[in-house]
């Protein structure tokens, strides 16, 4: 497996706090990774510093054999990283059409001048181009009945759906998926957790997602990472990951061996 | 559902070309070329007086429009629109009184001027949002002004300097009835301009980035440019209509163009509607035929049984200003999303007449 992505020791801090700490994985090409871990965990702070929200105060994160740790997010699209966002993110007051459009935007040549001559420069032709395949996407996610609705007065569902097509129309090879399940009933969930494995298999795009939904996450990921407080507890295929010891204290809360503070001893000990 | 636009049943697209028109339907196209010849045959009907309001909503919209794709589509703010209103305004009239270049060509060269002021300003942009950037914007204003003021070289300084008439070919445009159509052409080139911006890459980009910056970012957006950027497109159209202004009043003076103006300025679009094309339009009339109806009804009232009742006689003109002021409050409380929406919802009406849904 060619490694598509790899994050090399990372940490963040913000202050004292530590978001993540020493951090490394690697994501193969054509993989479905699964980042899971509890609430504040540092899953999101994970995905920040590869699309380059933050920048990790220690490590490197290396795309396709590039050191990408500090250059700036605008760059991500071009280079092949869509992502989608945990707390919704469209632009509520434009048209999914146009919403998904946005997404081509490193795909677009014309300028505000020649936009603005539009019959004159091409600019026409290119947005017509550049329709189908925003059409192709639409086919794809079933969003025909809502392409000309305004994004922000669609249901919760649908709008995730459309955050997924507009980092679809970036056209990544990289997607990063943030909670794409969340807050959905169990059909939706089944028709995302069908987009997810469609756009890994079909599309041949990796996939790097975090998601609570244990079901989902051990259904369909190639490999799963746990993150708790920051640091990676454990990685390998869903099988591994689940019976690991460690996994199970951090979501079942039991005594864990590894995370443990040496001074934090038992009552009954203390006791004694 | 509510959101989607209402279309008459069996107007059907079928070819992506079809559906990316500026006017949704054949019919409404024709109907605002119909419109537009209307206004083309107004100074064969009208008077001075009602043609001067024309060429002021003509130029004055014009510059509106620029501060509604800085203010309604990008979602900046700047309070120093008159500012670069004035500076197109004296670049025209410089560019023409020194450099001997014809008004025709003085004009939108006139706009590339303003742009460049536009750009230079709106570097703090990149850095600044909400009332910081305001404030910043308040920055523009005053140097601005003070620079009228002071470079008499370019400006003529206090004394203001003389603007010569639009003429092309030798032949002036130098009465209201012939630069009506000056500001006729100038106003579609300029509307169809920016409809054509934001149906294309840019202009989706500008609304990206203020609908949501950070996910505008993740699509290889560079907010920087884009903030910047959207100052220069503003300042652009401030530009064309202050030149247009200069070339009709064929003389430009320092007090025009004060933080009041751009205050009116912001007035303009947001009773008509931020974001709106169609709204700059409507607030711009709304906001020149305000004083002119107000004017008109108090007038109307001297001499009447209240001008008696209240003992008002020379305070009538203040009456006016405070109607002013009371109609923009009202509006602004019962109408927030300005003339547009009320246009749309209009329109909606009639289409649906007689079932409500």
């Amino acid at each position: 497996m060619a490694g598509l992505l790899e994050i090399r020791n990372v940490s963040l801090r913000f202050g004292g706090v530590r978001a993540l700490s020493n951090v490394s994985l690697a994501v193969g090409k054509g993989e479905l990774f699964s980042v899971i871990g509890p609430n504040g965990a540092g899953k999101t702070s994970l995905v920040n510093c590869i699309s380059g929200r933050y920048r990790p105060t220690e490590g490197h994160v290396v795309y396709k054999g590039q050191d990408i740790t500090r250059r700036p997010p605008a760059d991500r699209a071009r280079i092949g990283i869509g992502r989608t966002f945990q707390n919704l993110a469209l632009f509520q007051h434009m048209s999914v059409l146009d919403n998904i459009m946005v997404g081509r935007h490193h795909l677009l040549a014309n300028n505000f001048i020649t936009g603005s001559l539009y019959w004159l420069t091409g600019a026409r032709a290119e947005e017509l181009t550049h329709r189908r395949r925003v059409e192709e996407i639409i086919d794809f996610l079933d969003l025909q009945p809502v392409r000309k609705a305004q994004a922000g007065t669609l249901s919760y569902g649908l709008r995730k759906r459309v955050e997924l097509a507009r980092a679809m129309a970036i056209e990544p090879e990289l997607i990063l998926l943030d909670e794409p399940m969340a807050g959905m009933n169990l059909e939706e969930k089944e028709d995302m957790a069908r987009y997810i494995v469609d756009l890994n298999e079909e599309f041949g795009m990796t996939v790097i997602m975090i998601e609570h939904d244990m079901g989902v996450v051990m259904d369909i990921s190639s490999r799963v990472a746990v993150l708790d407080f920051g640091k990676k507890i454990a990685e390998g295929v869903p099988g591994e990951v689940m019976a690991n010891a460690h996994v199970r204290a951090a979501y079942l809360g039991e005594v864990d061996p590894v995370l443990a503070d040496p001074d934090d001893v038992p009552l009954a000990e203390a006791g004694a | 559902m509510a959101t989607h636009s209402l279309i008459p049943a069996g107007e059907y697209k079928t070819s992506y070309a079809a559906d990316t028109t500026i006017f949704p339907t054949v019919t409404s196209r024709n109907a605002a070329i119909l419109a537009l010849i209307l206004v083309a045959c107004a100074p064969l009907v009208f008077d001075r007086y009602i043609l001067s309001l024309m060429i002021q909503i003509g130029y004055l919209s014009i510059a509106a429009l620029g501060l509604n794709i800085l203010v309604g589509f990008t979602g900046q703010i700047s309070i120093g629109h008159a500012a670069f209103f004035g500076f197109g305004a004296f670049s025209s009239a410089w560019l023409n009184n020194v450099h001997g270049i014809p008004v025709f060509f003085a004009i939108p060269l006139a706009g590339l001027m303003t742009t460049a002021a536009g750009l230079i300003f709106g570097l703090p942009a990149a850095r600044l949002k909400g009332l910081y950037l305001a404030i910043a914007t308040l920055a523009a204003q005053y140097i601005l002004q003070d620079f009228f003021a002071r470079a008499s070289w370019f400006s003529g300084g206090v004394a203001g300097t003389v603007a010569y008439p639009f003429s092309i070919f030798g032949y002036a445009f130098d009465t209201d009835a012939r630069y009506f159509y000056v500001v006729l052409s100038y106003m579609v080139l300029c509307f169809v301009l920016a409809t054509n911006l934001m149906r294309s890459r840019d202009g989706r980009a500008l609304v990206a980035v203020r609908d949501h910056y950070l996910s505008a970012e993740m699509m290889g957006i560079n907010l920087t440019k884009y903030r910047t950027l959207s100052f220069g497109i503003s300042a652009f159209f401030a530009g064309i209509g202050g030149a247009l202004y200069a070339h009709y009043l064929q003389f430009v003076s320092v007090e025009g163009f004060t933080i009041l103006f751009s205050i009116q300025f912001l007035g303009m679009i947001i009773i008509g509607g931020l974001g709106s094309i169609m709204g700059t339009i409507l607030g711009t009339i709304f906001m020149v035929l305000l004083p002119e109806a107000m004017e008109w009804l108090t007038s109307s009232l001297a001499g009447g049984a209240i001008d008696r009742a209240l003992s008002l006689k020379n305070n009538i003109s203040y009456l006016r200003e405070m109607a002013i002021g009371a109609v923009i409050v009202l509006f602004l409380m019962f109408e927030p999303d300005g003339l547009a929406h009320r246009w749309k919802q209009i329109k909606a009406y009639w289409k649906l007449y007689p079932f409500a849904h």
